[in-house]
């Protein structure tokens, strides 16, 4: 039976999640498992942004940030579920996205770079200043989800960093699942070729303003659940995770990785979010390191390290 | 198709050497932090950091406890709580510590707790809000003292000294919106009107416009200032610039060196703040308990470092020296002993103050703790 790419990125993903599991010493290794699929599921929607329709965004932690604050704050408040509460920021994220990328998304390059920085920067100063509301820069509380409990009164006993890999990993799949739907369908036939030229693709008759604010709007959505599956994980958040740092993450993540492709842009995920982990002896290297990583992929390997590493042993094969 | 699944799982098999490559070998009795040596709170955590290592490495030297040498593990989070709670977890789950020391600031002591009360190992953290201790978790404990002690001392302070309507003006960061909530909470019990209430932003380089307007209410007789970092210095040099002759008042968030260097001695002149023993131990009396303590670690802190010693190291001194002493009367590893020995802890002497636990109290300060001092001539000098 011959696979189609969309097939095979997804069988490679599953089995990834499924199989590792394996080879974990200590249930540690799943908390870093689960921080790797929530940045995957972020990740994913820098690819529909950055891969598929070409736009840039420095300001997505702000929808992470919106996500992870309406957990917080929406069962607290509006006695709503942690989970619909997840919805609901997926929601305001995604009318948010569409009310401020309606005007930005006429701009190009370093301007819609530093627009949506603006509008980053702008999320984490209201988190960071409404303290009546959001408890300012100290962070808040975020009420458990309730599933794992559920699970143990269905005779299913994980432990906290268990069932957060089980639960991430499947929201991982779904994302990705969805983002390579989008990918084949005509929606991203046209994103693509809005990527490729702007002035082509118009010309064909491709609704430019729309194409673009759509995939806007979807990754937003991604950052918006990312955040709010960090929050409801961590049960406490604070404004860093709307953060202008944990907007360029995302970027670096989605480019190091190959921002063209879904799996190439968790495997970016992946690195990124081992890298501390498995550096806390060089911690005071980190950085530059990081730095360094960073420019010998862009240098050598512009399509992102996955696609290179797999054109490389492709060329070798033939 | 191939390649790909051959790529991702040697992928997935290099990913977990490189972590297992992380782990570490056994020792006898193993000790985690998590603190923020590097990032915005280095400043905290650096000092935090040198004190464990230091510190460790001394009481191994004599013998270590039980015994038994200590082996500590310790990684920095960089001052992010999210990454704050996964090495919390990788103390507790991969390394296997007895208990955790740590937790710089408010946001990456609140990221640990669920991890620490989760597994059931003792956390002590140093970090400032009194919602790490209260309300009681069982296994959290906390060395610094909290805002509302610093206020309480302040208004005590401003009791002897018959003042009763002040003006304030607070930093917005986390730290200065804590302490002037708290302030204003307890404010009426002194008998103390606030009648001017300002505020600032973190990064902000000049008051006066604020400070003009506290110094413009009517009968005001002294100006609270609950901030950290730069703020309090440049409010303390726009307070001589003004030429304010009211006393002006500074939280125990500024007691180091740096900050009279930041503010110049001669605007810094007569401004008071509740301080710990660790700032002026040649002031304390001979008989106090706390001078050989202070004295003790002044030395060895400065000998090692070079650098001079600062208020939060001690907030790790007295961490580690409250673990190692429950460590001690335990006389077992168990974490959940280990527990139990921390909330007997009883009259320990440290660097912030004399510690004494109880199941209600799991600071276990009391205002003693704060020494009021007074700047005169660039100097710190105790009020009392």
């Amino acid at each position: 039976m011959k696979l189609s790419n969309k097939q095979a990125t997804l069988l490679v993903l599953a089995l990834l999640i499924a199989i590792t599991p394996f080879f974990f010493p200590s249930s540690y290794y799943y908390r870093v498992g689960s921080l790797i699929f929530v940045n995957g599921i972020a990740v994913t929607g820098m690819v529909i942004l950055i891969g598929y329709a070409g736009q840039i965004s420095l300001g997505h932690a702000g929808f992470a940030g919106i996500g992870a604050y309406t957990c917080a704050l929406a069962p607290v408040h509006l006695g709503l579920h942690p989970g619909l509460a997840l919805v609901l920021g997926a929601v305001i994220s995604a009318a948010m996205a569409w009310l401020i990328g309606r005007p930005i998304l006429r701009l190009k390059g370093y301007y819609l770079g530093v627009a949506t920085l603006g509008f980053g920067i702008l999320v984490s100063m209201v988190l960071a200043n409404e303290r009546d509301i959001t408890r300012g820069p100290d962070g808040i509380e975020v009420p458990d989800l309730g599933l794992r409990g559920l699970l143990k009164d269905m005779g299913l006993n994980l432990n906290n960093s268990e069932f957060w890999y089980g639960f991430t990993g499947l929201a991982l799949l779904l994302g990705a699942w969805l983002a390579l739907n989008l990918f084949n369908s005509p929606t991203g036939r046209a994103l693509r070729a809005l990527h490729g030229s702007e002035i082509a693709a118009r010309t064909v008759g491709v609704d430019v303003a729309r194409l673009k604010l759509q995939a806007f709007v979807i990754s937003a959505v991604y950052a918006s659940v990312s955040g709010s599956l960090l929050a409801l994980q961590n049960k406490f958040i604070t404004p860093d995770v709307a953060g202008y740092m944990h907007s360029i993450e995302m970027v670096t993540m989605a480019v190091l990785g190959g921002a063209g492709s879904v799996l190439g842009a968790i495997f970016g995920a992946g690195i990124l979010t081992m890298l501390p982990q498995v550096l806390t002896v060089f911690a005071e290297y980190e950085q530059l390191m990081l730095g360094l990583v960073m420019m010998l992929v862009m240098i050598f390997m512009r399509e992102g390290l996955l696609p290179s590493v797999l054109r490389l042993i492709r060329g070798r094969g033939e | 198709m191939k390649t790909l699944t051959t790529t991702a799982s040697a992928t997935a098999l290099a990913t977990l050497m490189a972590l297992g490559l992380a782990g570490t070998a056994m020792a006898e009795i193993k000790i985690g932090a998590s603190v923020s040596e590097t990032g915005p709170a280095a400043f905290l955590g650096d000092p935090e950091a040198k004190t464990l290592k230091m510190l460790v490495e001394d009481i191994n030297a004599n013998g270590g406890v039980n015994g038994e040498k200590i082996e500590l593990v310790i990684y920095d989070d960089g001052g992010d709580p999210n990454k704050a709670r996964t090495f919390a977890t990788r103390l507790v789950e991969d390394d296997e510590v007895v208990a955790i020391v740590g937790g710089t600031t408010t946001g990456t002591s609140m990221a640990i707790i669920p991890v620490a009360e989760d597994a059931e190992v003792p956390f002590i953290s140093l970090a400032g809000a009194i919602e790490i201790i209260d309300p009681v978790k069982p296994f959290v404990f906390k060395t610094p003292h909290t805002d509302r002690m610093a206020c309480a001392k302040i208004f005590e302070d401003m009791q002897k000294r018959e003042i009763t309507k002040i003006g304030m003006i607070s930093g917005t960061d986390g730290f200065g919106a804590s302490m002037r909530n708290q302030c204003l909470s307890i404010v009426g019990d002194y008998g103390i009107e606030v009648l001017a209430d300002e505020s600032y932003g973190p990064q902000d380089a000049d008051m006066t416009p604020q400070l003009t307007n506290v110094k413009g209410s009517d009968g005001i007789q002294a100006i609270l200032n609950p901030g950290f970092g730069q703020g309090p210095s440049i409010v303390t040099r726009n307070y001589a610039q003004l030429a304010i002759d009211l006393p002006l008042y500074q939280s125990h968030g500024v007691a180091s060196k740096g900050f009279i260097e930041l503010a110049g001695a001669e605007a810094a002149e007569g401004v008071r703040l509740p301080g710990n023993a660790l700032l002026v131990p040649d002031l304390l009396a001979e008989d106090d308990p706390q001078k050989p303590v202070v004295t003790a670690y002044k030395t060895m802190f400065e000998d090692k470092t070079g650098t001079p010693v600062g208020t939060f190291g001690g907030y790790a001194h007295d961490g580690l020296r409250i673990l190692v002493d429950a460590i001690t009367r335990a006389g077992s590893t168990e974490p959940v002993a280990i527990r139990d020995a921390i909330e007997a802890t009883s009259g320990l002497v440290g660097t912030t103050g004399i510690y004494t636990m109880s199941p209600e109290d799991h600071l276990g300060l009391d205002l003693s703790a704060f020494r009021m001092l007074e700047i005169r001539n660039g100097e710190w000098t105790l009020v009392e």
